[in-house]
């Protein structure tokens, strides 16, 4: 077994309800980038965090440079030679780059000695950082690169690296790749964890492809395509999703004029000067980075922040910028926000509740201020029917849905509220691919029936697939549109990233 | 070791059956550490128990009594809740009780030589309209200027008490009553009626129970209380829904202002006749551990109610028979509420024995 650094035999994890990780085995060769593939639920976190001792298997053993791997915390992982580097960053904002790689640190070492040691794997590595900036005005890549150096200064043999480039924009991906193809040339095993197919085909030797906590297959990239590998990842052919230039009309429905606000808070990003139309029938994507201002121009677009500097927001010559959420609701639009837990639903309350609560006003589920249980029954029923939510029925707690299914009640309730304009953030965000497949049918369907969608997402490959034209969002600014049927990739990603 | 010690897990299911085991586990504990206090200050645990939960109700005049007790803690309680739904901390019911007597008993005292049908309405209505009025001012600080309605509520507690000592030592103090801090004693159809001959259980009782059947249709059935449900639940999807915030901020206040001032009436117009300094043994206070006992729901309120007002009368009692300060009432009523809060962890959580998995 001397070519495997991991040979990870019969791993099993339960937890109530669920077999998380079944007899899971399969081997990862020294100095290789190691892609574990598989959808949101396939068991790659539970297997991951095994690996790094937050939590234990209830069977199965993890063979580490020939010994069994024993250990029962992060930092025992730590001392062996497994560093990690989460989706989410667990970096302290407001600290310099400088103070944060500091606090990183297990063992004692002195400040010179330190300092040296980051300096030689910023040069070696080309991780450009200001160590003396702070962390907070730092882009989502240049806090990864923050994250890298933390775990690189630990030298570990086996870096794991749960979705890494899910807040990158396409060049620093581009130059995370260059970063890892170095650390495998100095000796440094690199276990990547995805749901992204053509990132397994670009940066990945071999691939294990998981699913419901099983192994299906583990084998070199070889002759795998992104299709071969979405088919094995899925267990079925998805749908091909196309959509259609026809149907958008040659008539303006919501327009953004020079809108600007400002919130001089480090935590949020001010608003400059964005403008915008959309046609009826016509989806428009907003792409960007995380953090550039996303969230802020939905709520603005929502109503639920009405605080504007200046601008106008037309919607069918008409002026709604005063209008709150309920009032434009009135006027036919719609809105599904980023969070669906506590936003645009409430864990805590059944369906029928939260059925109620983005159609509480004006329709035939209140009367004189009583609700309408019966009505609103069949209603929320009929969401679930035509959005194949799984659930057990209409009085279910929104929390006991899965991620894909909450969306999909969620995005139902607001398409069968029959908007003329849908405004949506992310809508595909955390779900598996079925489900996401699904919703992105479902908009294309509905922008066929004439209504204009405004799709804000960080996924690329997403807006590309779905919007007729594409904006991006960048420090509070909008690019102007592009058309989605002759884009140019590399202006996008460019743009992404701040450049012109 | 791991394996004899109790691990904490997380709940994966809801369990509706818990929300009505944690009052229960509360109360058995409270009633646990009781024993241990009546012993260790060398009283026979069970004789001291028995005086303090039992006795107290084992005459029909007794039982009365808890009713009477009970009546302002429930009626306040279900005002509390209108807030607590809806994340809003109003803890100054007990000024807004002080302020429904002052305005309710003030009606009492200007028509004290006027006898008529319409004086208790008209003392109703003032009564309500003083702790609405009362309740308000932290309700618009709290919209206008985003103060916290906490501080506020609490502080108005202790202005609400100096008027009305101001009132019963001035103005309003009984000419005939040999300088005593109290008012004239209201004439007889200034009072509530009594519900039975010869007990003091009173009208306020009907009221009470009216509202909570009111309250709890409100809640359950209506488009207000599902907007302070949402409200309290998730501040961000009551904005997505659009409701208007300080709106139902400004409705809660004002119902649990008006709900406080009309027990502060029921206690001056009911059982007490006049006004003093001592109308409340801070009732408005002691509410808000009703409130949580009866976790927000009308029907958990009645009976939380019923176990708080026991604490009054067994501390009377325990004062009475065993010579025990009737503040040990007090100590129940927080031991009750140290339980209650540690116990709400097993809402989202379960103790689980054995090995961890």
């Amino acid at each position: 077994m001397g070519q495997f650094i991991l040979d990870i035999q019969n791993i099993s994890k339960s937890f109530p309800r669920v077999k998380a990780n079944n007899k899971v085995s399969f081997g990862v060769k020294k100095n290789t980038v190691h892609a574990i593939l598989g959808e949101n639920g396939a068991g790659k976190s539970t297997f991951v965090k095994i690996l790094y001792g937050l939590i234990k298997q209830d069977e199965g053993k993890i063979i580490y440079k020939n010994n069994e791997l024993k250990i029962s915390s992060p930092a025992e992982a730590r001392k062996v030679g497994i560093g990690m580097i989460f989706q989410h960053f667990s970096l302290f904002e407001s600290l310099t780059v400088r103070e944060n790689l500091m606090l990183g640190i297990d063992d004692y070492i002195s400040y010179k000695k330190l300092e040296i040691k980051i300096e030689n794997l910023i040069q070696k590595y080309k991780l450009t950082l200001d160590l003396d900036a702070p962390v907070i005005s730092l882009s989502s890549g240049q806090k990864q690169r923050v994250e890298i150096v933390r775990v690189l200064l630990q030298n570990p043999k086996i870096l794991v690296m749960d979705e890494p480039t899910s807040v990158l924009s396409p060049q620093e991906v581009k130059s995370l790749f260059i970063t890892l193809n170095a650390l495998v040339k100095d000796e440094t095993t690199i276990l990547y964890i995805t749901h992204k197919l053509e990132e397994v085909i670009t940066i990945c030797n071999s691939v294990t492809i998981m699913r419901d906590g099983e192994v299906i297959e583990t084998s070199s990239i070889g002759s795998n395509t992104a299709k071969t590998l979405a088919n094995k990842m899925l267990g079925k052919n998805l749908e091909e999703i196309s959509k259609d230039f026809s149907a958008i009309k040659d008539q303006i429905n919501f327009e953004v004029n020079n809108l600007s606000c400002k919130f001089n808070d480090p935590f949020f990003t001010d608003i400059i000067n964005i403008s915008f139309k959309v046609n009826k029938g016509e989806i428009l994507g907003i792409a960007g980075v995380a953090g550039n201002g996303q969230t802020e121009l939905m709520e603005i677009l929502s109503g639920e922040n009405l605080n504007i500097e200046s601008g106008k927001i037309l919607y069918n010559n008409k002026r709604i910028e005063k209008l709150n959420p309920q009032q434009r609701r009135n006027l036919s639009i719609s809105f599904v926000p980023e969070d669906r837990l506590g936003h645009s639903a409430v864990p805590e309350l059944s369906l029928n509740e939260n059925t109620l609560l983005s159609r509480f006003y004006n329709n035939k589920f209140t009367k004189n201020g009583l609700i309408q249980k019966k009505i609103l029954d069949d209603h929320t029923k009929s969401i679930i029917n035509l959005f194949n939510v799984k659930c057990l029925d209409a009085d279910s707690n929104a929390s006991s849905l899965s991620g894909g299914n909450l969306q999909k009640y969620v995005i139902g309730r607001e398409i069968l509220s029959e908007p003329e304009l849908l405004i949506i953030s992310h809508p595909t965000w955390g779900i598996d691919a079925g489900a996401e497949n699904f919703i992105r049918q479902s908009l294309i369907k509905l922008s066929k029936l004439g209504t204009s969608i405004i799709v804000i997402s960080q996924d690329l490959e997403e807006l590309i697939q779905i919007s007729h034209k594409l904006s991006i969002i960048y420090n509070g600014t909008l690019s102007n549109t592009f058309n989605t049927d002759s884009i140019d990739i590399e202006k996008v990603g460019l743009l992404m990233g701040g450049g012109k | 070791m791991n394996f004899f010690l109790p691990s904490i897990v997380l709940r994966t299911q809801n369990s509706s059956s818990v929300n009505f085991l944690v009052p229960l586990i509360a109360i058995v504990f409270t009633l646990l550490t009781g024993s241990l206090i009546f012993s260790l200050l060398g009283f026979d645990p069970i004789y001291s128990l028995y005086t303090f939960f039992i006795s107290p109700i084992s005459s029909l005049y007794g039982f009365s009594e808890l009713l009477v007790k009970a009546t302002p803690l429930a009626l306040i309680a279900i005002g509390l809740s209108y807030c607590f739904k809806n994340n809003i901390y109003n803890i100054g019911a007990e000024g807004q009780l002080t302020m429904g007597a002052i305005f309710g008993g003030g009606v009492a005292i200007y028509f004290y030589n006027v006898e008529g049908f319409w004086l208790l309405p008209l003392m109703l209505l003032a009564g309500v309209l003083g702790g609405s009025l009362w309740a308000l001012i932290p309700a618009l600080l709290k919209t206008k200027f985003n103060t916290n309605e906490i501080l506020t509520s609490l502080m108005l507690v202790y202005v609400a008490t100096f008027i009305l000592d101001y009132l019963v030592v001035g103005p309003w103090k009984d000419p005939s009553g040999f300088s005593y801090p109290k008012s004239r004693p209201f004439n007889e159809s200034a009072r509530m009626p009594e519900l039975f001959n010869g007990l003091r259980v009173h009208f306020g009782l009907v009221i009470t129970l009216i509202l909570i059947f009111i309250s709890w249709f409100i809640f359950s059935k209506t488009i207000f209380g599902f907007q302070l449900k949402v409200s309290g639940l998730s501040i961000k999807a009551a904005r997505f829904a659009g409701f208007n915030q300080n709106k139902l901020i400004i409705s809660a206040f004002i119902i649990c202002g008006g709900f406080a001032g009309l027990a502060g009436l029921g206690e001056v117009s009911g059982p007490i006749g006049l006004l003093y300094r001592d109308i409340s043994p801070n009732y408005g206070f002691t509410a808000i551990i009703v409130a949580f006992l009866g976790r927000l729901h009308p029907i958990g309120i009645i009976f939380s109610s019923l176990i708080i007002a026991l604490t009054y009368l067994g501390a009377e009692d325990a004062q009475i028979f065993l010579q025990i300060p009737s503040a040990v009432g007090f100590i129940f009523q927080g031991l009750l509420l140290f339980y209650l809060l540690g116990a709400e962890l097993l809402i989202n959580y379960k103790i689980q024995f054995g090995k961890i998995s």
